[in-house]
C-alpha cells in the first residue's frame, strides 16, 4: 500500500513539474512576447548562399536575412539599402553606388566597398560566365573608386538593372565568409540561427540593423508539410501564422483567434496551351476555349469568388504596365465558341488532356471546373494529375503536353520577367508561343530607356498575347494569410516575400 | 563464443556491403537527375552540367561507389545535396527522434504484453482470456497507420490532448516532445503487443504440457510457483526473439507512423531524400537501417545464448 502511495505521489510530482515547466514556456512568450512561429508548407532544402538559392520558398523567408544594394518596399518601390545613393551615368552604362555608412553584417563587421565588389563579382560571375540570374551577364566589370564608392559597368543599358539588384540573388555578403553555402551572413533585420531538415529554420532579430529595427525577437519557421493539419495547428497554437491558406483550411480556422488577411499571389493562373499541339495551333480553337470558359464561375468555385480576373500575362500589382481592358476581351459566350470551333472544322469537338501538378489544389480545382465547362462545346478535357517533378521535367522542360493549369510568377519585380518567356526563341517559352510582331515589340521595350515608351511596348506585347489567345487566362489567385490576433502589422508585397520585421505584438489584457 | 562473434561480425560486414552495392546500383539506374531536380524551373543545360560536375555525378559508377565506400569506412557519408550540410549531422539529429519513439514503443510492448500474456495463459478459458483474445485479434488486423489515424481522431480532435501535426522540437521543449510522441508510440506498439501476447500465451501453454512440468506438478508444486520458476524461463525465449525483431522493425514501421503524425524523423527524411534524389542521405539511412537490423538480430542471438544454456552448448559442439 505504501509503495503505491509513493508511486502516486511521484507521478503527481512529475505532472506538477511538467505543468510548471510548460506554463513557464508560455509565460516567456507572453512576457516580452518576442517570438513567433510561422508555418511554411515546404522544407527548406536549398543552399543558404543567396546567390545560389533556387526555391521560391527559400528566397521568401531569407528576404529577412539578406539585402542588396537596393531593396523593394511593400508598395513595390525601390529604396536604397546597403547603398545609400546611386549615380547613373548619362549613357546608362555606369552605376556608381555609395556604400551606406554604418551598415553591419550579422557577424558584426562593417560592410565595406570591398565586400560589395566581392558580392557583385560572385553573383555576376564575371570570370566564370555563369551568373546567378541571366540578366547579370550584362555586368562587365566592378571597381572600387578612389573615394570609396563602387562602380558597376554594364555592357548594354538596362532600365531593369536596379530592380535586379534588389533581388536576393544580388545580396551583399561578406568577402571573408569561407562557407556561404551553409553559413548565412547578411545585413537584414534578422540573422539566421539554425536549420533542421524537415523541422524548422530559426532566425533572431539583428540588434545592430542599420534601418528600422524588427519588433519580434525570435522567429521560427516551422515546416508543416501536411496540408490537412495546418488549420488544426493554427487552432492548437503550435503555429501563429500561415500564408497561402486554401479555402478548405480557412473554413476550419477558429476566427476567434485569427485574423485572415487577403492579398494577391502575384501570379498568372491560366489554362496554358501547347501552341504546337494540334488543334491548339489554330488560333480559332484557342479563342473558342477562351469564350467557353466562365472565369467568374472558376473564381466562385476555387476561392469563394475571391481573386482577380486577368486577360493576359501581367498582374494588376504592376499598375502602369497592366492593361485591365484585356480581361474583358473574351466574355463568356458558348455560341460564339461553337461558331469558332465550327469554322476551324471541329463542330463535333475534340478531346485533349490537361496535365496538372497534384500538389497545387487550386490548379487541380480550376482544371476540374474548366473541364466541366468545356463539355458545353463538346470538347472533352481529360485531367491527368502528375507529381511536381514529373511536371517540371515533362511539361515545363520537355514541353511534352497538350494543356496545363499552373500559376506563372515573376522571379523579379519587373514586367520583363512576366513577358520575356513568350519571345519565340526563349528557352522557357513552354507554351511554344510564336508571333514575330510580339518579338519585335518586346525587343523594342528592351531597347528603350524611356519609361513611357516602355509602357507602350509592354502593353502592345500584352495585347498580342490576349488577341492571339496564347493561353486561356484565368486569374491572379487570392492569397489568404492567417495571423493570430496576438500579432499585427503584416504587409503583403507585390512579389514572393514574407517580411517578418514589420509584425508586432498587440497588447492584450484578456489573455 | 569468440568464434561465434567473429562469424556474426563477418556476416554483418558482408550483408552491409551487398546492401550498399544494390542500393547504389539501383539509384544509378533510376531515372531522375539530382542536379535537374535541384535547379527546378531555373535549370539551363550549362547550370545542370556545372552542378553535376560539382556533385561528382559525371564520374563512372564504380569510381563513385569506391569513393563512397572509402568514405563510409571513415564514417564520412558526404554532404547532402539538398541541405548543403554533412549527412552525419543531418541524420544525427533525426536518430534521436526515432530512438525516443522506438524506446517508448518498446517499453509499451514489454509492459503491456508480458503481464497480459502470462495472465491469460494462467487463466486460459476464463472470460478475461476470451475478451483479450478478441481484442488481440482486432489489433493484429488493424494496420498501424489506421490506428494512428484513429488515435489522432480520438485524442487529437475529440479530446484535444495533443495538436495533430503539432510536433515539438526536442531542443525547444523536451517534455512536449516526449508528450507528442506518446500517441505515435502507442500506434506503433499496439499491433506488436497483440502478437506478443498471443505468442507468449501459446508458448506457456505448450511448455505446461511437457513432461517436466507434469512431474513438477505431481510433486506438489503450486501452479504459480511452477509458472514463474520453470515454465516461464523456457516459454519466454521465442518472445525475446520476437521483441528483437520488433526493435529492428521500428524504423521501417516508423516511416508510415511518422507520415501520419507529421514527425520529421528518419523515415520522412528518407522519403524526402528519395524524391529529391539526394543519394548521400538515402545511402546513409538505408545503411543505418540495414546495420540496425543485422546488429539487433546479433544481439538477440547473444541474449538468447546467455539466457538459455542449451544454445551455447550446441553452438560449441558445432
Amino acid at each position: 500500500m505504501k509503495k503505491r502511495r509513493l508511486l502516486a505521489s511521484l507521478l503527481l510530482m512529475i505532472l506538477l513539474a511538467s505543468t510548471v515547466a510548460l506554463s513557464g514556456c508560455s509565460g516567456d512568450k507572453e512576457n516580452s512576447s518576442s517570438s513567433i512561429t510561422i508555418g511554411i508548407p515546404q522544407d527548406i532544402e536549398d543552399s543558404l548562399d543567396p546567390h545560389d538559392m533556387l526555391a521560391a520558398g527559400t528566397k521568401e523567408i531569407f528576404f529577412n536575412v539578406y539585402e542588396g544594394l537596393y531593396k523593394a518596399d511593400s508598395d513595390g518601390n525601390l529604396v536604397p539599402a546597403v547603398a545609400s545613393d546611386v549615380e547613373i551615368a548619362e549613357d546608362g552604362l555606369t552605376y556608381t553606388f555609395t556604400v551606406r555608412e554604418g551598415v553591419k553584417f550579422h557577424n558584426g563587421n562593417l560592410v565595406t566597398a570591398e565586400d560589395v565588389k566581392y558580392s557583385v563579382e560572385k553573383f555576376a560571375d564575371i570570370e566564370g560566365g555563369a551568373p546567378s540570374v541571366a540578366a547579370f551577364s550584362n555586368i562587365e566589370s566592378v571597381e572600387v573608386t578612389e573615394d570609396g564608392k563602387v562602380a558597376i559597368k554594364l555592357a548594354q543599358p538596362d532600365s531593369d538593372f536596379l530592380t535586379m539588384l534588389s533581388t536576393i540573388e544580388a545580396a551583399v555578403i561578406p568577402a571573408d565568409n569561407a562557407d556561404p553555402d551553409s553559413n548565412a551572413i547578411g545585413t537584414g533585420p534578422y540573422k539566421y540561427v539554425s536549420r533542421s531538415p524537415l523541422e524548422n529554420v530559426k532566425m533572431e532579430r539583428f540588434d545592430e540593423y542599420w534601418g528600422e529595427a524588427a519588433h519580434i525577437e525570435k522567429v521560427t519557421f516551422k515546416i508543416c508539410s501536411n496540408a490537412d493539419t495546418i488549420a488544426m495547428e493554427l487552432n492548437g497554437g503550435s503555429i501563429d501564422m500561415f500564408s497561402r491558406l486554401t479555402t478548405a483550411q480557412m473554413a476550419e480556422l477558429d476566427m476567434e483567434k485569427y485574423n485572415v488577411l487577403e492579398g494577391n499571389m502575384n501570379l498568372v493562373q491560366a489554362l496554358y496551351l501547347n501552341n504546337d499541339f494540334e488543334p491548339f495551333s489554330d488560333i480559332r480553337v484557342r479563342q473558342a476555349l477562351c469564350y467557353a470558359v466562365n472565369r467568374q464561375e472558376v473564381l466562385d468555385f476555387v476561392s469563394d469568388g475571391n481573386g482577380t480576373i486577368i486577360g493576359t500575362s501581367m498582374i494588376p500589382a504592376f499598375g502602369k504596365y497592366y492593361d485591365e481592358s484585356l480581361a474583358e476581351l473574351y466574355p463568356y459566350d458558348v455560341n460564339k465558341a461553337k461558331e469558332l470551333l465550327a469554322e476551324a472544322g471541329y463542330e463535333d469537338g475534340f478531346t485533349f488532356t490537361i496535365t496538372v501538378p497534384s500538389n497545387y489544389q487550386q490548379h487541380v480545382d480550376t482544371a476540374q471546373v474548366i473541364a466541366e465547362q468545356l463539355k458545353d462545346i463538346n470538347v472533352t478535357a481529360e485531367i491527368q494529375l502528375v507529381d511536381w517533378n514529373t511536371w517540371l521535367s515533362e511539361t515545363y522542360t520537355n514541353r511534352n503536353y497538350e494543356a496545363t493549369v499552373i500559376g506563372v510568377d515573376a522571379p523579379q519585380l519587373t514586367a520583363t520577367a512576366f513577358l520575356d518567356r513568350f519571345v519565340s526563341t526563349a528557352g522557357d517559352n513552354f507554351v511554344n508561343y510564336a508571333n514575330a510582331d510580339y518579338d519585335v515589340a518586346f525587343a523594342n521595350a528592351m531597347a528603350t530607356t524611356d519609361e513611357a515608351q516602355k509602357v507602350v511596348y509592354f502593353k502592345e506585347c500584352e495585347t498580342y498575347l490576349a488577341e492571339d489567345a496564347a493561353n486561356v487566362y484565368i486569374q491572379d489567385l487570392p492569397e489568404f494569410t492567417a495571423l493570430n490576433k496576438k500579432y499585427a502589422g503584416y504587409e503583403f508585397y507585390p512579389m514572393y516575400v514574407m517580411d517578418v520585421s514589420k509584425i508586432y505584438i498587440v497588447e492584450t489584457s484578456g489573455e | 563464443m569468440a568464434k561465434y562473434m567473429l562469424k556474426k561480425l563477418l556476416m554483418l560486414v558482408l550483408t552491409l556491403l551487398a546492401v550498399s552495392f544494390v542500393v547504389f546500383a539501383a539509384f544509378s539506374i533510376l531515372p531522375g537527375d539530382p542536379a535537374l531536380q535541384k535547379l527546378g524551373t531555373e535549370a539551363t543545360p550549362e547550370k545542370v552540367e556545372a552542378l553535376r560536375e560539382q556533385m561528382g555525378l559525371n564520374e563512372p559508377f564504380l569510381l563513385r561507389y569506391g569513393k563512397w565506400l572509402l568514405g563510409m569506412f571513415t564514417f564520412d557519408f558526404g554532404k547532402s545535396y539538398s541541405y548543403s550540410m554533412s549527412v552525419t549531422d543531418l541524420i544525427g539529429s533525426k536518430i534521436f527522434i526515432n530512438f525516443t519513439m522506438s524506446a517508448l514503443a518498446l517499453v509499451l510492448v514489454c509492459v503491456i504484453s508480458i503481464p497480459i500474456g502470462i495472465y491469460t495463459a494462467k487463466h486460459v478459458g476464463s472470460i478475461t482470456d476470451k475478451i483479450f483474445t478478441v481484442i488481440n485479434q482486432l489489433f493484429m488486423s488493424v494496420p498501424p497507420f489506421l490506428l494512428g489515424l484513429l488515435l489522432t481522431f480520438i485524442f487529437g480532435l475529440t479530446f484535444r490532448w495533443f495538436t495533430p501535426g503539432g510536433y515539438v522540437d526536442y531542443r525547444d521543449n523536451f517534455i512536449g516532445f516526449v508528450g507528442y510522441l506518446i500517441c505515435p508510440a502507442v500506434a506503433l506498439a499496439l499491433p506488436k503487443c497483440a502478437m506478443c501476447i498471443r505468442l507468449l500465451k501459446a508458448n506457456i501453454l505448450e511448455e505446461a504440457k511437457k513432461d517436466y512440468a507434469r512431474t513438477a506438478y505431481s510433486r506438489g508444486n503450486s501452479t504459480t510457483s511452477m509458472l514463474y520458476r520453470h515454465i516461464l524461463q523456457n516459454a519466454i525465449m521465442p518472445t525475446i526473439t520476437f521483441i528483437g525483431m520488433v526493435v529492428a522493425d521500428m524504423i521501417a514501421s516508423g516511416i508510415i507512423i511518422e507520415q501520419v503524425f507529421g514527425i520529421p524523423g528518419l523515415g520522412r527524411s528518407l522519403l524526402a531524400a528519395i524524391s529529391t534524389r539526394d543519394y548521400p542521405v538515402v545511402m546513409a539511412i538505408v545503411m543505418l537501417i540495414a546495420a540496425g537490423i543485422v546488429i539487433i538480430s546479433t544481439i538477440t542471438d547473444l541474449i538468447y545464448a546467455w539466457m538459455d544454456p542449451r544454445v551455447r552448448v550446441t553452438d560449441k559442439s558445432e
